[in-house]
């Protein structure tokens, strides 16, 4: 009995490095050298420009000049982005021209339209702020109604990240640090889909869904399943999902660039004003999208057997194998569905903020939060937290400075820690 | 090929401040996880504040270097005791988020702009350690067959190796003491540490503030070493980049961490110059230089895989003493 364990998990070491072989030929298809550079100008300041929902802005002008008489200039293209290349390290000063701003737009500090900035490297990003400042002239409750809307389409990309990590901790006890880099996987894939091979990008999505799905099958596969099998204890398996989160994330940074792209798809399309909301209407049929993915997940778990079976699984894996269930293909099913999962809400969390290697492991914090805020455990737990911090981090622009709502997000996870650890709907036997 | 220039590379860097930095943080670490069983994912955070205490107490403040030495250690202590209260009562899994979170809480507030003229927005805060470089005994620097140190490099080293050595000193005579044994009993068996009347509680917070206080000395090499403190250097990756050295030296040794350090430095070090070597002169085409660097964090996360699952004891420790190799 023993050997033949031992024979099988011999056998499927190989899956890990199939499952790279896999990733690797993916992302192949992105690794292509792009160089540029004039001959004298070695170096770049480069930047996107950004309205305060975070959608690109053309047509912004910017110089950039030195004390040596350098001078040159760009104007942002239809994603935001600006390059001007320069002679190398030095001091230089990047003005911005604020009439070329677009009306409505204003830089959150409007004094500060140009920066000194000195580059030791040869190239360097500078980001000029915007938002909140006209922010003055709106109510302070219809501030309050668009943050709203934007941090519940927020939670929602949360959720569904959430909803997979918390299920394959309640069935397996993994605390996944890798569960970040599927989200990052199903942007990458519909960014693939969308803008390499031109697929229409709802197509795209399902595909890249599809891709994270298989993914998160040989994850448990060719990982996961070997590693139950080895007697590795828990422990031990979330230091193993740290270093599989950093090779993946590097893997990706390798075949893919440190830039943020945006999809061939919808990038500049115009908003549509609910009353004092503003919304893209490719958000509102993305968050459609999420609803409905999270409806068929909870009717999944409620109503179906295999559902029903990860739930037995989740409260007591000898019991439910006692009963007749396939604890292993149960698990193996919670991972295709919570990798699929990660996947839409990258592919969704993209449409706004662009495509970015890292996107992934940022978001996870955020999706740690939300989940420890409903009971880590839980799949509706984790629905319900990752609303609650997806609405508090935007609400809270409304206090703190844009750059810190993450860090109140964090904080509010660690405060509920102290106050009620098995979270919102958890129960606390789970704690121990 | 220039097999000189790899080798003078990966020695003088595997002998040199960087290993020294993150032997110190995998030493603190070697407390929390190797001897305690704490999960602590947020090392760098200990690094940051302690760097940061420095940074600002002299360059914001105006302090001489030694009152910012003391700022940053007590740093530190608040930071463990701040960490310690709402997680120790936990299960091990939430330190982890927990402390990963505060570490990322930390760097993004050292580095928003709202906070510059304290922390120096994400330029940091620089030139602050002269007081310390005028102490240099060494009239010059020092070239020994492949190790080669500038005047001023070769004493931050020599003094972060005689930290190193103070560090594994402190390690080794607190875990053979009744201390070190309660720690490594939580480690074992919490419950049964309980229940023979110890404050378990109690105990974990002090492993928490001992170990962020050892990893802090390792801010300190961090921020002089380099005259400059920056939050982006203070990310996650340090962390792991210390986590995966204490792995592979062995975790509940006392040198452990610091022969980890050591090889694994080495090894990144090596790898990367030979690489670098390889584009430049041509044997490697399909990468360009920039990728090169990206592949030490394969490495990084290929050794903290591969190490957790075949040989989590490392190269020193001992697999039965293992706490989290038993379910």
């Amino acid at each position: 009995m023993n050997h033949t364990v031992t024979r099988i998990e011999r056998r499927r070491w190989p899956a890990l490095l199939l499952l790279l072989g896999v990733l690797t030929a993916c992302f192949g298809l992105l690794a292509a050298p792009g160089n540029a550079a004039k001959e004298d100008l070695t170096g770049e300041i480069s930047g996107v420009m950004r309205d305060a929902q975070g959608q690109p802005i053309a047509g912004v002008s910017f110089q950039v000049t030195n004390a040596s008489g350098f001078t040159g200039s760009d104007i942002s293209n239809r994603q935001g982005e600006w390059v001007v290349p320069i002679p190398g390290p030095g001091q230089y000063v990047v003005s911005l021209d604020p009439a070329t701003l677009p009306a409505g737009v204003t830089l959150t500090n409007p004094e500060r339209t140009s920066l000194t900035v000195s580059l030791l490297s040869n190239s360097k990003t500078v980001a000029f702020p915007t938002g909140a400042a006209d922010t003055t002239r709106e109510s302070f409750l219809d501030r309050f109604l668009q943050l709203a809307v934007d941090g519940l389409v927020f939670g929602l990309v949360i959720a569904l990240a959430g909803v997979g990590l918390s299920m394959i901790f309640g069935t397996t006890g993994l605390t996944n640090f890798a569960h970040g880099e599927i989200v990052t996987l199903g942007a990458l894939a519909t960014f693939v889909f969308n803008n390499f091979i031109g697929l229409p990008f709802p197509l795209a999505v399902a595909l890249a869904v599809v891709v994270c799905g298989l993914f998160g099958a040989l994850n448990d596969w060719g990982l996961w399943k070997p590693l139950r099998k080895k007697g590795v204890s828990l422990i031990a398996m979330l230091v193993v999902s740290i270093g599989l989160g950093i090779l993946l994330r590097y893997i990706y940074l390798f075949f893919f660039g440190g830039d943020t792209e945006q999809y061939a798809s919808y990038s500049g399309q115009p908003g549509l004003a609910l009353g004092p909301v503003d919304i893209t209407p490719k958000v509102i049929i993305g968050s459609v999208v999420a609803i409905l993915a999270l409806v068929l997940t909870m009717m999944w778990l409620g109503l179906t057997r295999n559902g029903k079976a990860s739930r037995a699984v989740s409260d007591n894996p000898a019991l439910a194998s006692a009963s007749g269930i396939n604890v292993e293909r149960v698990i193996n099913q919670v991972w295709i569905i919570g990798a699929a999962l990660a996947g839409l809400s990258g592919a969704l969390y993209s449409m706004s903020v662009g495509v970015n290697w890292l996107e992934g492991f940022q978001l996870l914090l955020l999706v740690f939060a939300g989940v420890v805020l409903g009971g880590l455990g839980t799949a509706l737990g984790a629905i319900v937290g990752s609303l609650v911090v997806g609405v508090l981090l935007q609400i809270s622009t409304l206090f703190l400075p844009t750059e810190m709502k993450t860090v109140g997000a964090l904080l509010i996870m660690i405060i509920i820690l102290l106050i009620r650890p098995q979270g919102l709907l958890g129960r606390r036997e789970r704690v121990g | 090929m220039d097999i000189g220039l790899i080798l003078n590379q990966s020695i003088t860097q595997g002998l040199g401040v960087q290993a020294v930095i993150f032997a110190l943080a995998a030493i603190g670490l070697n407390v929390h996880f190797g001897y305690t069983g704490l999960l602590n994912f947020g090392q760098a955070a200990f690094l940051a504040v302690a760097a940061y205490g420095l940074g600002v107490t002299v360059a914001t403040l105006g302090f001489s270097l030694w009152v910012g030495l003391i700022v940053g250690v007590l740093a530190a202590v608040v930071l463990a005791l701040i960490l310690g209260i709402p997680t120790l009562r936990l299960r091990a899994d939430y330190l982890a988020i927990v402390t990963i979170a505060t570490a990322e809480i930390v760097r993004l507030v050292v580095r928003s702009v709202t906070l510059r003229d304290i922390f120096g927005g994400s330029d940091g805060i620089n030139r602050f350690a002269d007081e310390f470089y005028a102490l240099n005994p060494f009239s010059s620097g020092l070239a020994l067959g492949p190790l080669t140190f500038s005047r001023n490099d070769l004493f931050v080293v020599v003094v972060g190796w005689l930290l190193v050595l103070l560090s594994c000193l402190i390690v080794f005579l607190a875990m053979r003491s009744p201390w070190g044994r309660v720690l490594k009993g939580i480690r074992e068996d919490e419950e049964a540490v309980r229940s023979l009347g110890k404050n378990v509680y109690s105990y974990k917070m002090q492993a928490l503030v001992v170990g962020g206080v050892l990893g802090c000395l390792g801010g300190f090499v961090f921020a002089i070493s380099s005259q400059s403190v920056q939050p982006d250097n203070y990310g996650t990756d340090l962390t792991f980049f210390a986590w995966a050295a204490m792995i592979l030296g062995g975790a509940a040794r006392v040198f452990g961490p610091v022969l980890g350090s050591i090889l694994f430095w080495f090894l990144l070090v090596f790898i990367n110059v030979t690489l670098t070597e390889a584009v430049r002169v041509g044997y490697i085409t399909f990468i360009d230089g920039t990728q090169v660097g990206q592949i030490q964090f394969w490495i990084l996360g290929l050794t903290l895989m591969l190490l957790m699952i075949f040989r989590p004891q490392g190269i020193l420790g001992d697999k039965r003493e293992l706490a989290f190799d038993v379910k």
